[in-house]
């Protein structure tokens, strides 16, 4: 970019627009020519960007903008137009004691709710997901067949899934109490999905099967990208399997572990339809965004909704800053 | 000699022990929800790994009741108009994105990249207030517009990955014939786009078929509502009496087709992931 540009100053100011004028003057210099083009290129691009800008100013910018506009309103479901600015009373006022949501312990149990739930979930998809690939990676017969049938927890909708596991979680015909109690670990069977110290794991449960395979596929890609003579070498030399993993293996595919995990990190913190489905709005797996739904539509609050919602943002906000810093840090040093 | 034979023996029955484990961890509860399904309801409640009666009583069940049928056309009408408005956007844009270069171009990118890390949540109310003002509420149209939100940036993202590995010489040829970028758009490109553009538009589709949150806020109806909230709402007598049986049968209906299109377009998806992911 910076090199064109010098090109772009030398141009006459404001040629008139049109490729008609091209014709008429058959002498002109090429580079002035290509310039001409890369002008018209240029318009083109932004006219080609319009509907795509257009559309996410109106489903993104705008309802983000409102959002936080009515975080600091009283509206209400049946009032948005009515809505008074009250400042930052949703979020915490004193009155003869503190009140809003960052006084509430639920909305600090939904963030702690959440942070475990990205926490735990992430890291056994990493691990997991690195097992998988490693599997999928190593050349046997039906290999194929293999990678299909792990992608069938990605393909399946996740309100089906949770569905599904619903059922065979359920207290007293479930599959999984039918199984563990066959196998002798377990007396008498559990209720996983209403035991408040249960429900966060089927929960975790749910979400490292459906979301595995993401991962796996990730770390596939980057696996089959890597070069194979340092094996071959390694192989040569004697060096133990498990050594090369994590001397070899684990750095080279890093980067690409480490989208992956960014991505599942960030659907983590946003986690709504597996937890509704499963728990509903059971305060032992309330999540940011299940709070604030829970606000924002069944109680009808909007105000205070938005301001959960806006804290959510904020947050999501954060992580993503500090990854694309970091990011940009590593490459910059590592190429 | 033999302890090392004895050795591969046993790294080999290992390695197929965890396949085999991985895949019937990965395709048991499907497997399971079709047994589920095929079960009369007396036999509902007698766990049993396999499937012992075919019995389709639930999906007729399920198939007669016009509020399910209704979700199926409505979630039919909203991905497939998605994936179509998706593809027009995020082609034009993308090649704007990945064959021009100008001022600006880094600075688009990072606002379609940041709206995919939006959390839905956080635009609900000013959604629901945008698609309630158009008077879309409760109607396929205005989930068609909300899900624009996260189908648009993938696809824009993974389509300009694609157009950008596309050999310039092509373009060159076009422009000294004076094709205008749209004729090179739409000449060029896009023959040379389908197999990217079946990626996005499948990704799309699965993933507005999915779409949850939305649907269930921005539908009030049971005639309205798309295929997850309609099986998320299925209820019984009371909350401890689920009707499993034909909540399964549903499920294994929806269900189906996205696994059939995984397993036939399996290598397409692939690329589209990690094109979206990993070069992003």
């Amino acid at each position: 970019m910076a090199t064109r540009q010098p090109t772009m100053a030398q141009t006459p100011a404001a040629p008139s627009p049109g490729g008609a004028v091209d014709a008429t003057q058959p002498a002109r210099p090429r580079r002035e020519r290509g310039t001409r083009v890369r002008r018209r290129r240029v318009r083109a691009a932004w006219l080609f960007l319009t509907p795509m800008l257009i559309g996410l100013a109106l489903v993104a910018g705008w309802p983000l903008a409102r959002t936080f506009w009515f975080s600091v309103t009283d509206a209400s479901l049946s009032s948005l137009e009515g809505a008074n600015f009250i400042g930052f009373e949703n979020y915490l006022v004193y009155d003869n004691g503190w009140y809003g949501i960052l006084a509430d312990p639920l909305w600090w149990q939904s963030v702690w709710n959440t942070l475990y739930f990205a926490l735990v979930s992430v890291s056994l998809e990493a691990v997991l997901g690195v097992i998988v690939a490693l599997v999928l990676n190593a050349h046997f017969r039906g290999r194929t067949l293999v990678r299909a049938a792990m992608l069938i927890p990605w393909a399946i909708p996740t309100v089906v899934s949770a569905k599904i596991w619903a059922w065979m979680l359920n207290d007293q015909f479930g599959i999984i109490n039918h199984l563990l109690m066959t196998l002798g670990v377990i007396d008498a069977p559990l209720s996983w999905t209403a035991d408040a110290s249960l429900s966060m794991w089927a929960v975790i449960m749910v979400d490292v099967w459906k979301a595995t395979p993401f991962v796996a596929l990730l770390v596939l890609a980057a696996l089959q990208m890597l070069p194979s003579d340092c094996y071959e070498a390694a192989k040569v030399d004697g060096i133990h399997p498990v050594r090369v993993f994590f001397r070899v293996t684990l750095p080279l595919i890093t980067p690409a572990l480490l989208v992956a995990v960014i991505f599942r990190a960030l659907d983590a913190l946003r986690v709504f339809d597996v937890i509704y489905v499963l728990t509903s709005n059971a305060a032992s797996t309330m999540t940011m965004s299940i709070y604030a739904r829970q606000q924002l539509v069944e109680f009808q609050d909007v105000g205070y909704g938005s301001a959960a919602s806006t804290l959510l943002f904020m947050i999501i906000a954060l992580v993503t800053v500090v990854y694309l810093y970091l990011g940009r840090r590593q490459l910059g040093g590592g190429s | 000699m033999t302890l090392r034979r004895l050795k591969s023996i046993a790294l080999t029955t290992g390695f197929w022990m965890l396949v085999a484990v991985l895949v019937l961890y990965a395709i048991f509860p499907f497997y399971y929800a079709i047994v589920t399904s095929l079960k009369p309801s007396s036999q509902l409640f007698e766990v049993s790994y396999w499937v012992d009666s075919l019995d389709f009583s639930n999906y007729v069940t399920v198939l007669s009741q016009p509020t399910f049928l209704a979700a199926i056309r409505n979630s039919v009408v909203v991905a497939i108009s998605v994936v179509i408005i998706a593809l027009l956007l995020g082609l034009t844009a993308a090649w704007a994105l990945g064959r021009v270069r100008f001022r600006g171009r880094t600075t688009v990118m990072m606002i379609v990249l940041g709206v995919s890390m939006f959390p839905q949540v956080a635009v609900l109310s000013g959604l629901f207030e945008v698609i309630r003002t158009l008077d879309l509420y409760n109607s396929p149209g205005g989930l068609i517009l909300s899900y624009t939100i996260f189908t648009l940036p993938f696809t824009v993202w993974i389509l300009t990955t694609f157009m950008r590995q596309l050999p310039d010489e092509l373009e060159e040829a076009a422009i000294v014939d004076g094709a205008s970028p749209w004729v090179t758009l739409t000449k060029v490109f896009m023959p040379l786009l389908w197999p990217a553009m079946a990626t996005t538009g499948l990704l799309a589709f699965i993933a507005a078929w999915n779409e949850f949150l939305f649907a269930l806020t921005f539908t009030l109806t049971d005639s309205q509502r798309t295929v997850p909230v309609a099986i998320a709402l299925i209820s019984g007598g009371s909350q401890y009496e689920l009707p499993w049986g034909p909540i399964m049968a549903a499920s294994v209906i929806v269900t189906v087709p996205l696994v059939v299109l995984v397993v036939i377009f399996q290598r397409r998806i692939v690329s589209g992931l990690t094109a979206g992911a990993v070069k992003g």
